[in-house]
């Protein structure tokens, strides 16, 4: 819309600009200024149309103040600059092109005169509407705040009563039980899985305090965390507690307590939340137990055992305990005979009994398997109380035992150790008492013996060896001396006896007599014995290859001994032929002593393969030959060709004069075996005299420390190329 | 001790709100004695407040009418607090008749009259959820209802950000906000800041300590921490700016210098 300068229209536009720029300032509008002066033109239209206006009309001027009040010029100070405005600018810039009066005359003074009044009328009217919007508007307006901030309160309230609500939900419905008591420890509120746990009685928690709920088995620090807690030092704590139910009984918690605090940060409450661990408890306790106690007797077992006498070795410098332990004798007989059930039978009975016999503090008794028990006792003065135990055990045991309508007869070998507790481990204190109840048993058992250092280093070295014997015979640590065999009648070597030696790796080199009869014993003799065959035959055969050529065809023999285990195992001859062979050694240079103890008594089968042996041309030696009830008249039944005579023949030759006693019975012996076209060997030769008074008697060879000590096989072939010389 | 979060604020009238100072500074009467009395006290020390409000306004409505003109025809305002006049749903209708508008403040008192002046109406609503919980605020029923995400649509972030301190990491909630919204999306900030307040800082300072009484700490940024807002935006020209220079439509000289306070800036979602 365009404006003719100067014109009405523009002038009114220039009223309108010089108001808003005024008003812009004390506004709040978000809109420009051009904006805003745009709002305000209609406004002065208005204004200039009252100005023309002979009736004055009230109400329009007031719509001018309201609409003031709309566009947000809501300043008192935004009316002050309107009046102002209108009262220097309205008449100036809109009251000059009034209509004509009835006069005809145009802008007279009476007309200026009644312009500025409708100007101060229109002022007054401008102000009051706007005062009336303005009230309007701030009641409106806090009436709306207010109503929104009652809404919103209520919504929060709701919100809160939900939020309560729900929070009551989840304390009563939690599976954990829930508690809130004040610092003083008074019981304020408790939800109802915490009711069940303490048995289901409400009244019995609530108004409670806190500090009444103490059990025995409270480690001191529960009730210090406590403390510091109400004290406020503390947030919280967890701690496994446990507490007595009003009906005694008790109840395993796991229980962490935390402090509450005002929003002022001021502790106010303490809150407990409670997880029943119990029935966990429990079950932990049973399979604790059921590791650890015998499924058969229900006695501790031997995982308990063990951690019960290690707990007395430890208990300290001046502490002792005492301990037996128990093997029933001849109970592989009652089972063997009477069958499993029947055995298991006698051992509950036996644990019931045992368990009678140790009842002071102290004092326990467990299964470590078979029939085997141990009783311990740690009490003040073990000396005397591990005597008075091991007698309980044999009177307990003394009754005899009914099993399946027969009265069985039990008794038992006990071994006692007794000492102060921080010398020994658990294990060795164990070892200690086995060893010492085989000494009882090998005494002929229903006895109890003591532990006693020596015997117990000499059985375990017994033990030992026993159970390292077939582990030795794979990692090969048995070898072989020779003890070279001398003909006494021009002094030349003709063979050797093969001595098998054991380097243990511990004990060092152990001789045969030690560890022949526990090889025997265990079974292991005859894989040894083959072991020493394949070596010795293999041996000969070397000292063959060396020195064979020089001999005028005496090859040097090999002298093996078999044990009584050998003679029976149906493998000899075959074993035997088999190693000949793979060696290449004619059985003519090897000899097999076997000892005349061996062979009292044998019958045919017994000799057959020896026999065999013979027959294919080994040689078969009689050793020890004079210990045993020799029957003579057996000597032609045998398949020996060689009788060697045992060393206690030769000793009364070792000084001269030699006992004219032995002489004869030697020289008996030989005349004998000669005649029973028997070669006579003699052991032991150790001096000069010796072995010239053995020659005269006329033994064939001979062997002896005289000669030379067992050695290792490259010292006979030595000794053979001296002897040539 | 802090308030704790739970507590909704404003809903206790004995203390003051921001929504209702805000108001108050605007001219409304939407507000309390309570209000007015904080309201003053800050404009001691910065008297004018109410020209950085208004200037804030100014800017919101530039900015709407911007959204519009690029295609924008939904809007998240959040932190909107009480609306007295020249809302969004008013200043985006007037540009575009079917523009959709969500509200969301924390207040519940701002909330519940913001509801009570949107009262039939269809294409506008006010949510009752925090800033610093975006989650809450895109899975309001009102988000559901209104917007869809699918579609750009222009974030307001409008005197809000400086009521979000450091500890409750305004940045990332900005981020996530910024990841739920589509490519295209605009977001808007104003943010208050020593840099322009035409008196010394240690004056400002006084202002500072006033909202920190309230509760409501007033975090003021530095224009390159407040540019840290816009990650994952380009910014529209001319860039962050102090609020009248963002794409003014009047003569800067008849800007009033307290509304140079603090920057304003727009930015486009890549």
């Amino acid at each position: 819309m365009s404006a003719e300068p100067d014109g009405p229209e523009d002038r009114l536009r220039r009223f309108a600009t010089i108001w808003s720029r005024a008003l812009y300032p004390v506004t709040a509008t978000s809109l420009t200024r051009p904006e805003f002066e745009s709002q305000l033109l209609p406004l002065a239209r208005q204004l200039r149309q009252d100005l023309a206006e002979r009736v004055f009309r009230a109400a329009d001027c007031d719509a001018v103040g309201a609409a003031l009040v709309a566009t947000h010029c809501t300043e008192p100070e935004a009316l002050s600059r309107t009046l102002d405005v209108v009262d220097a600018y309205l008449v100036l810039y809109c009251g000059e092109e009034t209509e004509p009066d009835e006069a005809g005359r145009a802008g007279g003074v009476g007309e200026r005169e009644e312009l500025r009044a409708r100007c101060s009328r229109i002022q007054h009217a401008v102000a009051a509407g706007f005062a009336r919007a303005l009230r309007e508007r701030t009641r409106a307006e806090q009436e709306a705040i207010s109503r929104a901030a009652l809404e919103a309160r209520g919504t929060v309230a709701e919100a809160l009563h939900a939020s309560e609500a729900r929070f009551r939900a989840v304390f009563h419905g939690a599976a954990i039980g829930i508690g809130i008591a004040n610092l003083e420890g008074t019981v304020l509120e408790v939800n109802d899985a915490l009711i069940r746990m303490f048995g289901g009685l409400e009244h019995q928690l609530r108004g409670r305090n806190v500090a009444e709920w103490t059990h025995p088995d409270d480690s001191p620090h529960v009730w210090k965390l406590y403390e510091e807690l109400v004290r406020g030092d503390r947030e919280h704590y967890r701690v496994e507690k446990a507490f007595y139910r009003p009906d005694g009984t008790v109840l395993w918690t796991n229980l962490t307590v935390s402090l509450l605090r005002d929003a002022d940060g001021v502790p106010q409450y303490q809150l407990a939340l409670m997880e029943d661990t119990t029935e966990r408890r429990l079950l932990n306790l049973r399979l604790r137990y059921e590791a650890t106690h015998d499924a058969l007797t229900g006695l501790p077992n031997r995982t308990l055992f063990f951690e019960r006498l290690e707990k007395a070795l430890a208990a300290g410098e001046s502490a002792r305990f005492g301990l037996c332990y128990l093997d029933l004798d001849g109970f592989k007989t009652v089972n063997d005979s009477l069958g499993h059930a029947a055995g298991d039978r006698l051992l509950v009975e036996v644990a019931d009994r045992l368990q009678s016999c140790a009842t002071a503090p102290g004092e326990m008794v467990a299964r470590l398997g078979g029939d085997e028990f141990v009783a311990l006792t740690t009490g003040p003065d073990t000396e005397h109380e591990v005597d008075e135990l091991a007698g309980r055990i044999m009177h307990a045991l003394s009754t005899p035992i009914r099993v399946e309508g027969r009265e069985l007869t039990v008794r038992g070998s006990i071994g006692i150790v007794e000492g102060p507790a921080a010398e020994r481990g658990a294990a060795e204190v164990l070892r200690s008492a086995d060893i010492t109840m085989y000494r009882a048993k090998h005494a002929g058992g229903n006895r109890y013996e003591l532990a006693d250092p020596e015997a117990d280093a000499r059985a375990i070295t017994r033990h030992g060896l026993t159970t390292a014997l077939p582990v030795a015979l794979e990692r090969g640590e048995f070898f072989i001396e020779y003890q070279p065999l001398v003909h006494l009648g021009d002094g030349s070597v003709r063979g050797a006896e093969a001595l098998v030696r054991w380097l243990h790796p511990q004990h060092g080199v152990i001789s045969p007599d030690r560890f022949i009869p526990l090889a025997e014993h265990t079974g292991l003799i005859v894989p040894l014995g083959r072991w020493v065959l394949e070596e010795s035959v293999r041996q000969a055969r070397t000292w063959e290859a060396v020195t064979g050529a020089d001999q005028a065809g005496l090859p040097l023999r090999v002298n093996v001994n078999l044990s009584p285990c050998q003679l029976t195992h149906p493998g000899l001859v075959s074993d035997t032929v088999e190693i000949l062979e793979r060696a290449g050694l004619a059985p003519g240079a090897l000899c097999l002593e076997v000892t005349e103890s061996a062979l009292i008594g044998a019958d045919d089968d017994l000799l057959k393969p020896l026999r065999r042996l013979a027959e294919m041309g080994v040689d078969i030696a009689l050793d020890d030959f004079g210990t045993g009830y020799s029957n003579l008249a057996n000597l032609r039944r045998l398949p020996v060709s060689v009788l060697k005579l045992d060393r206690a023949f030769t000793q009364g030759m070792q000084h001269f004069p030699a006992d004219p006693i032995d002489l004869k019975i030697v020289e008996g012996i030989v005349s004998l075996a000669h005649s029973l076209d028997l070669a006579v060997t003699v052991e032991g030769v150790e001096t000069g005299a010796q072995a010239d008074q053995l020659r005269e008697l006329g033994c064939d060879t001979a062997q002896g420390w005289y000669y030379a000590r067992p050695g290792p096989p490259d010292r006979l072939h030595e000794l053979a190329l001296a002897d040539a010389t | 001790m802090e308030r704790p979060d739970w507590a909704p604020p404003g809903i206790d009238i004995t203390v003051p709100s921001v929504a209702r100072m805000y108001d108050h500074y605007l001219g409304g009467s939407h507000n309390f004695e309570v209000d007015r009395e904080a309201a003053r006290k800050a404009m001691e020390f910065m008297p004018g407040l109410p020209k950085i409000m208004q200037a804030n306004r100014a800017f919101m409505r530039r900015a709407v009418r911007f959204s519009v003109d690029e295609g924008i025809t939904q809007f998240l305002d959040i932190g909107s607090g009480i609306p007295t006049f020249g809302n969004v749903h008013e200043v985006a209708r007037r540009a575009h008749e079917g523009a959709r508008v969500v509200y969301v403040d924390h207040d519940p008192v701002a909330v519940a009259h913001s509801r009570a002046v949107l009262e039939g109406n269809d294409q506008a609503a006010a949510a009752y959820a925090d800033l610093r919980k975006p989650r809450d605020i895109l899975g309001s029923s009102e988000v559901k209802a209104l917007l869809d995400l699918d579609r750009p649509v222009a974030l307001l972030l409008v005197a809000i950000l400086h009521f979000v301190e450091d500890a409750y990491d305004p940045y990332a909630a900005v981020a996530e906000l910024r990841d739920a919204l589509a490519p295209g999306s605009l977001i808007a900030v104003t943010h208050a800041s020593y840099e322009g307040i035409p008196v010394p800082q240690e004056q400002a300072d006084g202002t500072v300590g006033v909202y920190r009484d309230i509760r409501t700490p007033l975090i003021m940024r530095s224009r390159l921490e407040i540019a840290r807002f816009f990650e994952g935006y380009d910014m529209v020209e001319p860039g962050l700016v102090p609020m009248p220079h963002w794409r003014a439509d009047t003569e800067l000289a008849e800007e009033d210098p307290w509304s140079f306070s603090g920057f304003a800036g727009v930015g486009r979602k890549r």
